[in-house]
């Protein structure tokens, strides 16, 4: 069964097709990796997966289960997680405090409107900062740390409910050589059970990453394939090179 | 320690107001408290929610003409017409909340007054049911609390409980997920949580408490006006929240006493305090834009930092 199976997907914007007829499956533990010049429709992609944005037409399944109507937030209790492009965090909040709504969020205890946040939550998300090697800036507010500090809490919040699909939204974007490197080892260093689907601009360090390739062109997929089939189709060169 | 030390002295302070303060004040001192509690119950929505409302003195206005119908239609006592104030509030609440969150922003400012408004007009036109203009008479305060220093120490108590209860609300997971929507609502989505269920609970516990204030209303005045659920009443509970400090557990307080003080006792000297009051709020929102409460404590570490 396939952790992400998109069949058909459609979407416009004033007439417009942003997506266009897409679809494609995703196996368990892949790697996968949307690629596409601006505009190809990759963000649109991922926000119709998480349900930021109404399908116009098309099906979307997680591990065979129907989402396509689904509320984003019920999608994330299914197991699907994301990170943004632009990076979307709580800027006044502490590092530990963003974790810990990122834990709140598939716990009942979110629900509690008379107790504190138990201290469980602190643990866990101590737990979660040393993972990504930021436990020394726990208690600093996101807005006193550096960007790349800000792309790996990010993904820590995505990482820290355990998704089953986590689909990454050009995580290595704005980043220096250095946190390049820090942000691609933590991306390296996710578990296998998680299936990851990643957009990235940085062909070199993207095509490392992934094991399949989708390339999207005017909300379409052109090709899809290995690293190597990618790289040789004809119709990948004619669309980032345009001979 | 210092923070226990200093809510000690407030509690001594405000329980020994009526020994030595005359009829007046403890009467000025029973108001601060019921728009206290108004304002506070404003905050939870504007400061940890980021929904501006323009209608929350429907809740105080209803919560007040329930006692005062019930009493003088059906001869009810306040066994039941106090719970049935309260539940009626709390049910227009989960209904308005229904219509109101259909938006955010503006057009949830616009949606909340609109909703009110109707509210005000059918308590002004509604002659024989609510008198129209006249108002309607209130019951008699219930426990015997007829002097004023006896409904200070009641109004003390209710306001100091629900204070805490609001507080603890806002510090709680569940006040935690609220200030995340206010935030980042797409980001709070995409973590689990249900931003409209958030904000919909957050409306309707508002309500409830904007439905405590106006009980107090009608045993304080024993009489209600539909001046009380009109625009002006939702504006200067807004002005409370935004002049004290929106976000913050004190800042409301500190408003409502500004709002208060200003409306109630310099009006009894300047005849022009509404042009005072609004220079009061120009001042406020040009020296300290996040409003008093942040801003003194701004200013204090200011203070320490340099000495």
């Amino acid at each position: 069964m396939a952790a992400l199976q998109i069949r058909n997907l459609k979407k416009s914007f004033g007439g417009l097709p942003a997506i266009n007829d897409v679809s494609l499956e995703v196996a368990p533990g892949e790697r996968r990796l949307i690629i596409g010049p601006n505009g190809a429709g990759k963000t649109t992609l991922f926000n119709l997966l998480t349900g930021d944005l109404p399908v116009d037409g098309g099906s979307i399944a997680l591990f065979g289960e129907e989402v396509t109507r689904l509320a984003t937030h019920r999608r994330v209790h299914r197991g699907l997680a994301r990170t943004y492009q632009i990076i979307t965090l709580f800027q006044k909040d502490t590092l530990e405090r963003n974790i810990a709504l990122s834990l709140l969020g598939l716990s009942r205890t979110r629900w509690n409107s008379f107790g504190r946040i138990p201290e469980q939550f602190r643990e866990e998300a101590a737990a979660v900062l040393s993972r990504v090697g930021l436990q020394a800036l726990a208690s600093r507010p996101v807005s006193e740390v550096a960007y790349g500090e800000r792309r790996r809490l990010e993904i820590a919040m995505a990482l820290a409910q355990n998704p089953k699909v986590l689909l990454l939204d050009e995580p290595l974007a704005g980043l220096s050589r250095e946190e390049r490197g820090g942000v691609k080892s933590l991306i390296a260093g996710i578990r296998r059970e998680v299936t990851v689907v990643m957009i990235e601009h940085d062909m070199d360090t993207a095509l490392d990453m992934a094991e399949r390739i989708t390339v999207l062109h005017y909300g379409r997929v052109i090709v899809e394939g290995s690293r190597a089939e990618v790289v040789a189709d004809p119709r990948t060169r004619e669309v980032y090179l345009g001979h | 320690m210092k923070r226990g030390i200093g809510y000690g002295i407030a509690a001594l302070a405000l329980v020994g107001v009526p020994f030595f303060s005359g009829e007046y004040y403890i009467n000025l001192a029973s108001q601060i408290f019921i728009f206290a509690i108004f304002a506070a119950s404003i905050n939870l929505l504007l400061g940890y929610g980021g929904l501006p409302t323009l209608g929350h003195a429907a809740y105080l206005g209803v919560a007040a003409y329930v006692p005062a119908l019930l009493h003088l239609k059906l001869g009810l006592g306040h066994w039941i017409s106090a719970p049935a104030a309260l539940f009626g509030t709390t049910l227009m609440a989960c209904a308005f909340g229904l219509i109101a969150l259909r938006a955010t922003g503006l057009g949830f400012l616009m949606l909340t007054l609109a909703l009110s408004q109707v509210l005000w007009g059918t308590a002004l036109r509604w002659v024989s049911m609510t008198d129209g203009d006249n108002g309607l008479r209130g019951p008699a305060r219930p426990f015997n609390l007829d002097d004023a220093t006896s409904f200070y120490y009641f109004a003390l108590a209710v306001t100091a409980v629900s204070i805490w209860l609001m507080a603890r609300f806002v510090a709680s997971p569940f006040g935690a997920t609220l200030q995340g929507t206010r935030d980042q609502p797409r980001r709070m989505s995409a973590l689990g949580h249900d931003v409209w269920m958030i904000r919909w609970v957050t409306f309707i516990y508002a309500g409830f408490w904007g439905g405590v204030s106006g009980l107090l209303f009608i045993y304080y005045h024993k009489y209600i006006h539909p001046v009380s659920l009109s625009l002006a009443n939702s504006a200067e509970g807004l002005l409370a929240v935004i002049a004290g400090g929106s976000g913050t557990v004190a800042g409301p307080i500190v408003g409502a006493a500004v709002v208060m003080l200003l409306k109630n006792y310099v009006s009894a000297y300047v005849e022009r305090w509404n042009m005072l009051m609004g220079f009061v709020f120009v001042l406020i929102v040009v020296f300290m834009p996040e409003g008093l409460v942040p801003g003194v404590r701004r200013l204090w570490r200011r203070f320490r930092s340099v000495t």
